[in-house]
């Protein structure tokens, strides 16, 4: 919201600077974002009176002016088509400064121009203008332009709190203003004007739990051709309001002021009455900004007896607006309960100065009030005549003030100091509440523009707030510490993104939504979860797996010269299923480029999928004592030859591989590509290491060398070979693959490491010769596997 | 008898000096001093010698072969030197190439961020708790005392999902979630993605949050204030950061406060970052409001809690200069190598 601070003072004004009240504003809880000054400095500008007015003797189109500014006159070139003798003007004269202008004496078509008469567009006091600013008949000349508008003054911008509807008003600034310096508000600036006429309006609350008083009344035989005053365009202006006609900037002004949205009718566009109900379900209604809603059951409607005419609290009706020439007008302040009007134009589209502060909740005290300042400013503006207030009241559905608790010792607990109970009365009472005192507190009332204030808790914000939480110490609490058991059972995330940090990784934080046809081609065949109101197609569908967002995070690396990269990254990925959604956190990598950096040790060599799966495994390592095994897989996402599934403890957690020559080409990727994804919580448990004994004998190493068929995995050579019952085995490790020239016939030759030994005696050759004969006939049976002769 | 060997003696300390290398060097010893040496027949010819003379050429020989094996020694740690000068250079490395090793990577900056903060409140005994981010209404709005029509929904540009299900707009779920689950006293930290409808120069739709709760007995804003103080400042590493506690409003808190600190980009001077008024926004926070005990069954007469919550990219803008938001979410090499 933004405000005048010249308009604010006139309702509070402590003897404070602007850069006071400011952070005074600031630190109650309603922050100046900004503030401004509200118009140019104008130098020079003073007000003068046009004299005379006569053609331009060399230009159809200019006028050549008598200006009279008080200490001189002045002929002056102009080209607007509004001068006219006797108007008081803004005159520039020569060395005036304007925004972007310095005045000097200048010829213009040949005729000396001493000055120039202004507009409210060169003046800045608007964005847009018809001619020359007219200033009242009263204007004195000479006076500085700045004195006369007070334009000396600064706009400030508040960030209101959605819960302070009582301060979207300059006299609920006020309010604010006035407790905080602890001086009073000045006097109020609403006079009651009574009727002149007898013609009322019938008025009927048949949703009296939405909208409880209806206060209407009937303006007749204005003048269509009054203008708004300057002050009230001004005033306007620097509150944000674009000035557009009495009637319109009347009730503008007034919400402006006292907080009170109001409405005004053409009244002769009226059918016997006003009907305050809820739309029939599907009714239309043209709006003032040229739309049409359609509305539901629950949308609350102004109506007359012929149909609806206003958006109750949002908007008015087309049809019944206010025109140029009309005359009687009916004038509207209504209390629309918050609940109602809460979402209800976001619904629709719509936002409006009404709505804002009908969904914050608007004093149902302040219709009546309201009424009587537009009025008082309407027929000083326009003329005519006031009918009677109509004021139809349901009571029963009026909002009830409640009446709130307050322990004083409460205010301590929650604060964290002691505030005596003189100070707490103190200020409440500059907040309006009304207080009944008890032993341990009080009863606090509040008034019926604070809809805020419902709890003990409410209370003691107001007191902190007033206090400033500037002045309330910062304490350490009383220690309580006390101990972690830092499991070693449990692998943190942390260990293990540092593991592949240290291989050189960087860790990648991509979106949780990505492109549905990239999901498709990494994830093909899964249901997805899609966002109803997405960002855009591209960000529209939650993650399967991570390998989506870290593909494109390595196509945006490789795209820009980097063609090693190593990404990681940890997160949740969203399943559907029938079982409801699974949000389960992933960790995956993604490879690509050389497997070191391109220098003097290497010429840049390709990763592989050994490279990947090192990786993989110095984290799974991290799951101390699990089993994993690697499987080969079938997921068409990974190259046939170079893929993996990966199960930990007899469990499928993932897979490794490099990406299928088909999806990089989908991925239009011109380079190999490894990956791998694992669910994050199956490496997170650890056995905690159990000792054994060590042996005292000495570990004797025997190698064997075998060929088998090209496709045997070499896992199966260690499975059966595991498979032998015995106590001397300790490790077996592969040291050679080879195929080529040696070995022919669709065979490769392996090179196993056996390394055996005894916990209770050292071994012989014959214990040792035993297991090998034991072995090569297990590999011969099961594996078809020939011992090489060397 | 003393001309010869004193000729003898010059002839080997010659042949050592010139020996170039230890082989030579051991043919020259092999010379004098072998079985068959000059010097060792010397000696073996001395008894051919009249008595008298035998002692004073005798002792006049070995001297001579103790000289000559002096030089001999001598010789050979002057050519053992030699050999190892000779290796010494040939082993010399250009040692201004680079260092051989793959390198290690490195953390996003949000996960640096995270982490700190994790430790920091760690020290004070706070737990992590994590919570799901497709959340259901009740515990990002309704539990949170945020109702269906309350105005506070439309600031959360909230992603939707066709079931009603959303996506999280905040960590302040992970309150209930825990309340709900555990007993006071309560003091967690909850780090995690959050996602807001919302993409533009300052705004990336999703984005880290952490959360902070603390539910116990004595639980005041005295000491959320000197919470968040010592917090920040050590944040910052400045001791003499400034921090200043708006009044503001949150639904979920009560009262409630917005965090400022003085600008750490111009000392509080006044520049564009903080929108020269030398104040930065850096975290929300508050008492927890007692429709959230009542929503999780925690007896609000006798616990009292705080609870705060502050943008993680937004720390680690201030924290490490950077300059544009979107670039933690486009993962740049060039951006992600500069927190290794």
């Amino acid at each position: 919201m933004e405000i005048s601070e010249s308009w604010l003072r006139e309702w509070c004004d402590p003897p404070v600077d602007s850069e006071t009240l400011i952070n005074q504003l600031t630190m109650a809880g309603h922050e100046v974002e900004g503030w401004r000054n509200a118009a140019p400095d104008l130098v020079g500008v003073v007000v003068a009176e046009l004299v005379s007015v006569e053609k331009h003797p060399n230009a159809d189109k200019l006028n050549l002016c008598q200006v009279d500014d008080g200490s001189g006159q002045f002929a002056v070139v102009c080209g607007a088509s509004n001068v006219r003798a006797g108007l008081k003007v803004a005159f520039a004269r020569i060395g005036a400064e304007l925004p972007g202008i310095r005045i000097k004496k200048t010829k213009l078509r040949g005729v000396e121009s001493q000055g120039m008469i202004c507009s409210a567009l060169e003046l800045q006091l608007a964005e847009a203008s018809d001619g020359i600013l007219e200033l009242p008949q009263d204007a004195p000349p000479g006076e500085s332009i700045v004195d006369y508008l007070a334009l000396a003054d600064r706009i400030f911008e508040i960030d209101l709190t959605p819960n302070r509807g009582d301060c979207l008003s300059i006299a609920g600034v006020a309010r604010e203003v006035a407790a905080i310096n602890k001086i009073p508000l000045l006097p109020g600036k609403v006079t009651e004007v009574a009727d002149s006429t007898a013609q009322g309006f019938s008025v009927e609350l048949e949703a009296p739990q939405h909208c409880p008083r209806y206060v209407g009344r009937l303006i007749s035989g204005i003048d269509p051709q009054a203008r708004t005053p300057l002050w009230m365009q001004e005033k306007l202006r620097r509150c944000g309001l674009r000035p557009i006609s009495p009637v319109v900037d009347v009730t503008n002004y007034v919400m402006m002021e006292l907080g009170q949205p109001m409405h005004g009718f053409d009244f002769d566009k009226l059918e016997g009455g006003i009907k305050v109900r809820l739309a029939e379900p599907g009714e239309k209604l043209a709006l003032l900004d040229q739309s049409e809603v359609e509305c539901d059951a629950d949308t609350l409607l102004i109506a007359d007896h012929a149909g609806a005419v206003a958006l109750a609290g949002i908007m008015g009706g087309l049809d019944s607006s206010v025109q140029s020439e009309t005359r009687d007008i009916f004038l509207e302040a209504a209390h629309f309960t918050a609940v109602r009007l809460a979402g209800k134009a976001r619904k629709l589209g719509m936002h409006t100065d009404a709505s804002h502060r009908f969904e914050r909740g608007v004093d149902a005290q302040l219709p009546p009030i309201a009424m009587q300042r537009a009025t008082e400013l309407l027929i000083a503006i326009a003329g005519g005549e006031a009918g009677p207030l109509i004021d139809a009241l349901a009571p029963e559905q009026m909002p009830q003030l409640p009446r709130v608790e307050l322990r004083h010792e409460r205010v301590q607990r929650l604060l964290g100091i002691e505030v005596e109970r003189g100070e707490v009365a103190d200020i409440l009472q500059r907040l309006h509440m009304q207080l009944d005192e008890k032993a341990d507190g009080w009863q606090v009332t509040p008034p019926s523009y604070r809809f805020d204030i419902n709890i003990e808790a409410d209370l003691i914000e107001e007191i902190g707030r007033l206090i400033g939480y500037n002045n309330i110490p910062g304490t350490r609490e009383a220690s309580h510490i006390r101990m972690d058991s830092f499991s070693e059972q449990r692998v943190g995330v942390n260990r293990i993104r540092d593991v592949l940090v240290e291989q050189g990784y960087f860790e990648a934080v991509t979106y949780s939504f990505v492109s549905p046809e990239l999901q498709a081609v990494l994830d093909p065949g899964r249901s997805t979860l899609l966002l109803s109101n997405p960002i855009s197609t591209d960000m529209s569908v939650m993650r399967t797996r991570l390998l989506p967002g870290l593909i494109q995070a390595l196509r945006h690396n490789l795209n820009r010269q980097q063609s090693r990269v190593r990404l990681f990254e940890t997160g949740l990925c969203f399943v559907p299923s029938d079982e409801g959604l699974a949000q389960t956190p992933h960790i995956a990598a993604v490879i690509s480029g050389g497997r070191f950096e391109e220098g003097l040790y290497s010429q840049g060599d390709p990763v592989d999928f050994f490279d990947i799966k090192g990786d993989l495994e110095a984290i799974l390592r991290l799951a101390n004592g699990a089993t994993t095994r690697f499987e080969p897989s079938t997921n068409p996402v990974l190259h046939p030859g170079q893929g993996a599934e990966v199960s930990l403890n007899g469990e499928n957690i993932g897979f490794v591989g490099g990406l299928h020559p088909t999806v990089l080409e989908a991925l239009d990727i011109n380079q190999p590509v490894f990956v791998f994804e694992i669910e994050l919580s199956s490496i997170r448990d650890a056995k905690l290491p159990n000792f054994s004994e060590l042996s005292r004998f000495p570990s004797i190493r025997r190698d064997i060398s075998i060929t088998v068929d090209e496709d045997m995995p070499v896992q199966r050579l260690l499975d059966n070979i595991f498979s032998i019952k015995n106590e001397i085995l300790q490790e077996v490790f592969v040291f050679d693959v080879y195929t080529g020239k040696e070995v022919r016939n669709s065979r490769k030759s392996v090179a196993l490491g056996l390394i055996l030994q005894d916990f209770s005696r050292t071994l012989i050759d014959e214990d040792v010769e035993n297991l090998v004969i034991k072995i090569l006939a297990q590999l011969k049976e099961h594996c078809n596997a020939v011992l090489r002769e060397s | 008898m003393s001309e010869d060997l004193d000729k003898l003696l010059q002839q080997a300390s010659c042949s050592i000096s010139e020996a170039a290398d230890m082989a030579a060097l051991d043919a020259v010893r092999v010379g004098y001093l072998g079985k068959k040496g000059e010097l060792t027949a010397l000696l073996k010819n001395l008894g051919q010698l009249p008595a008298a003379e035998r002692p004073v050429a005798g002792q006049a020989i070995n001297q001579a072969k103790n000289r000559v094996q002096e030089l001999i020694e001598v010789r050979k740690s002057t050519l053992a030197d030699a050999v190892i000068a000779s290796r010494l250079r040939t082993e010399k490395v250009d040692i201004s190439l680079p260092g051989r090793g793959r390198g290690a990577g490195g953390l996003h900056p949000v996960t640096l961020t995270m982490n700190r903060i994790d430790k920091m409140f760690g020290k004070l005994g706070f737990d992590v708790a994590e919570g799901p981010e497709v959340e259901d209404d009740f515990h990002n709005f309704e539990a949170l005392n945020i109702p269906e029509q309350h105005p506070a929904r439309a600031m959360h540009d909230t992603f939707y999902f066709d079931d009603g299900m959303l996506l999280r707009t905040h960590t302040s779920p992970v309150q209930i979630r825990v309340m709900e689950k555990q007993e006071p006293p309560l003091r967690v930290i909850a780090p995690g993605r959050v996602y807001r409808c919302d993409s533009d120069l300052t705004h990336t739709p999703m984005f880290h949050q952490v959360e902070g709760l603390l539910v116990d007995v004595d639980v005041s804003f005295s000491v959320l204030k000197g919470t968040l103080e010592e917090f920040l400042k050590m944040f910052f590493e400045q001791d003499d950061l400034k921090t200043r506690f708006r009044p503001s409003y949150f639904p979920f808190t009560e009262p409630s406060m917005e965090v400022d600190i003085s600008c750490v980009m111009c000392a509080g001077n006044g520049c564009r970052v903080c929108s020269h008024t030398g104040w930065l926004e850096v975290l929300g926070c508050g008492m927890v409001h007692p429709e959230l005990f009542r929503h999780t069954g925690v007896d609000s007469e006798k616990y009292t809690g705080y609870a705060f919550g502050m943008g993680v990219e937004r720390l680690a803008m201030l924290r490490y200069g950077v300059n544009d938001l979107r670039l933690f979410f486009d993962n740049d090499l060039r951006f992600l190598q500069q927190f290794a």
